[in-house]
Parts: structure tokens; sequence; C-alpha cells
């Protein structure tokens, strides 16, 4: 199966504390790859370093064949991302954002506006294409952020907490979405906090104080824990950890 | 792509609750008030004066001094000391002291002595008055000497020439001087902050991680933050052109494409500056801090309300490094002495070193990698 990220010894270090320690793992093109830890854990930093966004203290990685340490812009041309913190242009409409993200991943103008009115049917959403962003429920934000993420068709997407504090129903919505991409043949890389999102992926791994700990499947890890579900694996893994969350 | 990006900053400030109002307002109230209020002629000085002689020469001096319009006789005192006193107690500013016999001197011996004293606690004030009253004095004294000789008194009496103040006449060159000044520090004050703010802000709403993370290049980045800057900059040039235009019939001697074109230049220069700051801040308030510091110091040794030749020589090679200081001198010399580019090489290489040298500095300041 072809690997579109392998990282190999990465570390990242803040002065004197390691983030990042020593990770070493691969994703296959098209799984949905659960990325789990709790927090503090070192997650966000290590889905920083895929994306071009942080410079590796050390080891290399390749995401969608580019080397991430010396061809980070190559990297960034075939990637999405949704950041934990929602930062598509509050004072920017539905429309503009979308036009806005298409335009510098290269998208001319027909082809966004095109895409834009596919886009917004498929989400029904086609009343909002003139609301302003900021006034947007925070559900319909992440379904925003994320559909931008993937506008441009990337390889693989990234998102980093994308359903924090979002209701159970729009949680479910947005995993459709998820789903939806993968149809499209994006790989989706994700961080989560809510076990049962875990159940959702393909293979998971779980960082401890910014090692991985464990990866697998989710049903391979509750046979390895004895576990009945995933919370119960991530309970054994997370109390080994030293650091505090937070 | 680049497209793209200007359509955002335009969408962005034009949305904004306050900035269009400021771009608009600013240079307007600005123009319209400051000249008027920060002027340097100075009214209504307080006055006392110390008649001792009491006679109708001694009276007509007063009088003189009276409607000149600069003076207020707040008190008369009967001596000097009491005279002081209300000095003291800032009853007055300026004192004036006719000694006995002024007039059997001024008639006699065909000359008069007064004395003035003022209160420099305020340095500029003290001077001005002390030197405004010593010309009405010295005007008086010729008025004195024409009237004998026309009646044919003293006929020995020589006539004396009164040389013309221009000190009174000194506000009517006032504005010529401070418009053109406060046009630049206009351009200085909007090109500089607002840049100063953009990029940092949009680190504080974490827009910028999302731009990040695409792959556009940083080049086009800065770019895309300086051309709205640069039309805003030239905007409110043309508002200050206008403003002084009409409201003090000020027109530049030299062409307005001059100022155009070394406005462009000098607008990128400081926006590119503005830009730097914004790049090596976290928060809004450190940009703030940081430019407010820089605008200030460009602003006070630049020449802009002191002239350079009067300050110190490490404070004159200073200037050197000041972009502002390349841009008053243009505009001064178009407005008044109506320069062209041709005259003006030196601060045309000058400024476009700046702009080259801060835009460069942006661009490889801007860091999309952590």
């Amino acid at each position: 199966m072809k690997k579109v990220i392998e990282a190999e010894n990465l570390v990242k270090k803040f002065g004197d504390f390691t983030a990042v320690d020593n990770i070493t793992f691969q994703v296959n093109e098209g799984e949905i790859f659960g990325f789990l830890g709790a927090n503090g854990a070192g997650k966000t930093t290590a889905m920083r370093m895929l994306c071009g966004l942080s410079k590796p203290t050390s080891g290399e990685g390749r995401v969608a064949g580019y080397d991430i340490g010396k061809e980070a812009e190559k990297v960034k041309a075939n990637i999405g991302y949704m950041s934990q913190k929602f930062s598509l242009y509050n004072d920017l409409k539905v429309w503009e954002n979308i036009r806005l993200f298409g335009g510098i991943y290269g998208m001319g103008s027909d082809e966004i506006k095109e895409k834009t009115d596919e886009l917004l049917k498929r989400l029904n959403f086609e009343n909002e294409k003139n609301t302003m962003v900021k006034s947007l429920p925070l559900g319909w934000k992440q379904k925003l952020a994320f559909s931008v993420s993937i506008f441009h068709n990337p390889k693989i997407v990234f998102l980093d907490e994308p359903t924090g504090g979002v209701d159970p129903a729009t949680r479910r919505q947005f995993w459709e979405l998820i789903y939806e991409a993968t149809d499209r043949g994006i790989t989706v890389f994700v961080t989560t906090h809510y076990m049962d999102e875990a159940e959702y992926c393909d293979r998971v791994s779980i960082m401890v104080d910014g090692r991985i700990d464990a990866l697998e499947s989710p049903m391979k890890l509750r046979e390895t824990y004895d576990a009945k579900n995933m919370d119960e694996v991530f309970y054994q893994l997370a109390r080994t950890a030293k650091r505090n969350g937070g | 792509m680049l497209k793209y990006l200007i359509e955002k900053e335009f969408k962005q400030i034009l949305r904004n609750p306050i900035l269009p109002r400021l771009i608009l307002v600013f240079p307007l109230m600005a123009l319209l008030i400051l000249p008027l209020a920060a002027n340097y002629e100075i009214k209504n000085i307080n006055l006392c004066v110390v008649d001792n002689d009491q006679s109708p020469y001694s009276r007509k001096l007063v009088e003189k001094i009276r409607s000149s319009g600069y003076f207020v006789i707040t008190k008369t005192a009967k001596t000097y000391d009491k005279g002081l006193e209300a000095i003291e107690y800032d009853d007055a500013d300026v004192l004036i002291e006719i000694p006995k016999n002024f007039e059997k001197e001024l008639i006699r011996e065909g000359k008069g002595k007064v004395l003035i004293s003022a209160n420099a606690v305020n340095g500029m004030k003290g001077g001005l008055s002390s030197s405004y009253l010593s010309s009405i004095v010295t005007d008086f004294a010729g008025e004195v000497r024409s009237e004998w000789i026309e009646a044919g008194t003293g006929g020995g009496v020589p006539v004396i020439e009164i040389m013309p103040l221009n000190r009174f006449n000194q506000n009517l060159d006032y504005h010529s001087y401070m418009v053109p000044a406060i046009m630049v520090m206009l351009l200085t004050m909007i090109c500089g902050f607002l840049p100063a703010l953009n990029i940092v802000s949009e680190k504080e709403a974490g827009t910028i991680e999302q731009i990040n993370v695409t792959p556009i290049r940083k080049f086009t980045f800065i770019i895309s933050k300086l051309i709205p800057y640069w039309i805003i900059g030239i905007i409110v040039l043309t508002i200050g052109f206008g403003v002084a235009a009409v409201g003090y019939n000020l027109l530049p001697a030299g062409s307005f494409g001059t100022i155009y074109v070394f406005a462009a230049v000098y607008v990128l220069a400081v926006s590119g500056f503005g830009l730097l700051v914004s790049n090596y801040s976290e928060t809004l308030q450190q940009a703030l801090f940081v430019i407010f510091f820089f605008v200030i110091i460009f602003i006070l040794i630049s020449g802009l309300y002191t002239p350079i030749k009067s300050m110190p020589e490490w404070a004159q090679t200073l200037t050197v490094i000041n972009p502002l200081r390349y841009f008053i001198e243009m505009m001064r010399s178009v407005y008044l002495k109506g320069s062209g580019l041709f005259d003006l090489q030196k601060q045309m290489i000058a400024l476009l070193i700046f702009a080259g040298l801060f835009n460069v500095l942006a661009v490889v300041s801007y860091r999309k990698r952590q």
C-alpha cells in the first residue's frame, strides 16, 4: 500500500522541553488516521511539523511525497489543514472565504464559482452564501472550515480537533463529511478527544508524553488491552503520562 | 493569486467599523484644526504697565501697545517691584516700565528709555512677547520723530529710518510652513501605523495560520499587504492637497506630479517599515508601542518642527537614516521653491533605498514556519 505520510524519528524541542519525542509512523493512502493523546501530549506540534508550519528539531518526514524539512512549500500545495482554533476570516462572507482560499491554491475564478455553488448545495448552505462568517453558529463554522480545507482537492487533509465543542448531532454530520472526503480519495489525518470518534478511524495512534505508545486499528487495540471500548484503552495508556495536561 | 488577496484586504478595510472613516476624517480634521491651534503666533499676552511718567507721550505709548492687539493690560503698578509681584503671581507675562522724565528726555535729547521684563518660564512666549514689545516701542519712537520733522520742531533731528519688521507678519507665512508638514505627518502615521497593526492582528485572530499552511509565496503575501496602504496614502495626500488649496489657498510652487512620485516611494518605505514591525510583534500591543516609538522619533528628528541645522551634530547624523527627513525636504522645496524631480535626485535615491531595504526585510522576516 502506498504511504502518503511517513515520519521517522521526528523530534521537536522548545528549549529544554521535548514536545515531540522521536515518533515514527506511516499513514496509508486513503485511510482515516486517528491521532489521539491527552492534552499536551504533543499532537498539535507533531501535526504542525507534518504540515510545514513548524520545523522539526531532528528526524525526517515525507508528506505527499515531499520532504517536510526541505520542501515544505511543496507539501503545503498538496495538503489541506484545519486548525484547532477557527481560522477563517470572520469579516468575510461565506463565499468570499471560499473564493480567497480557492484563489490562493491557484484555482481560476470560474472554477471557484462553480465549485462554490456545488459545495453550498451539498451542505444545504445556499441561504448562507452571503452571511458574514462571524455570525455563523460554531457547528456551521467548523463544517465550512473543513470544506474550505479540502476545496482545492488536496491529497491529504489534517484536522486538529475538528469537532471540539459541538453537539453530538453536528459531530455525526461532520463525520459524514469526512467519509465523503475519503470517498473522493483524500487521506484524513485527524486528532480528537472523543473516543467514539476514534472508533470511526481505520487506524489510531495514541500519544503519551510526546511518544507514540500504541498504533493499531481500534479493534486490535481493544483486544490487546483487553478493553470493552476505546475509552478504556485510552485510560490505560494515558495513566502512564507524567506531563500535566493543559 | 495576488488578485484574491488584495480583494480580501480591501473588503476587510472597508468593513472595519473605524478605518474608512479614520482615513477620510483624520486628514481633514488634522489639516483644518492643527494649523489654527498649533500656532507659533502668540496673542493675548498679559501686560503690566508701570508708568512713572504719566505724561501725554507715555500714555500714547501705552495706548499704542494696547491697540496692537497682542497685549491685554491686566495690571498697572506704581513701582517696578510691585509690577514684578504681578509677574510672580502670574497676573502678567511681561512688564514695561516707563521711567520718570520719559517725555522730557524724549523731547530734549531725542531719546527715551523703557524697561521690559518678561517671564521666560515659557521661553518661547517670553522671547516673543518682549520682541513684540520692543518693536512696538521702536515703532513709536519712529512715529514721534516723524511728527517732529513734519512740525518742524527740533529741525536738527536727523531722519531715522525705521526698519520694516516682518515679525508681525510671521503668522501670514505660518500656514505654508505648517500645512505641508502636517500632510507629511499624516502620511507617516496612517501608512506606518495601519500596516504595523495588520499582520499582527491576523496573528491574534489565528487567520495567519490558515494562510501559512498554503503554498502562498512570502513576496506575494507582503505585496498584497502593501498595495492597499499605497492606495490609501495617495488618497490621504490628495485630501491634503485639497484642504491646502481650498482652506489655506496654498498651492505648491512646483508640480503635484513631483510630490505624487515621491509620495509613492515614501509610502512604500513607511508601510514596509510598518510590516516589518508587525512581523516581529506577537501582539497588537507590542506592535503599537514599537511603531509609536519609531514614528515619534522619525518626526522629532526629521526637521519637521525644528530645523535640522540647529540640532546637535550627533542628531544631525541620525537624520541621515530617517526617511521622513528626505520626504520633508522634498515637500518644502516643491511647495516653496518649486523644485522638480531633477533637483531632488539625492532625496529620491535615499527614499528608494529605504523603500527597497524595508520591504526586502519585511519579506525575509515574515515566517511561514516556526
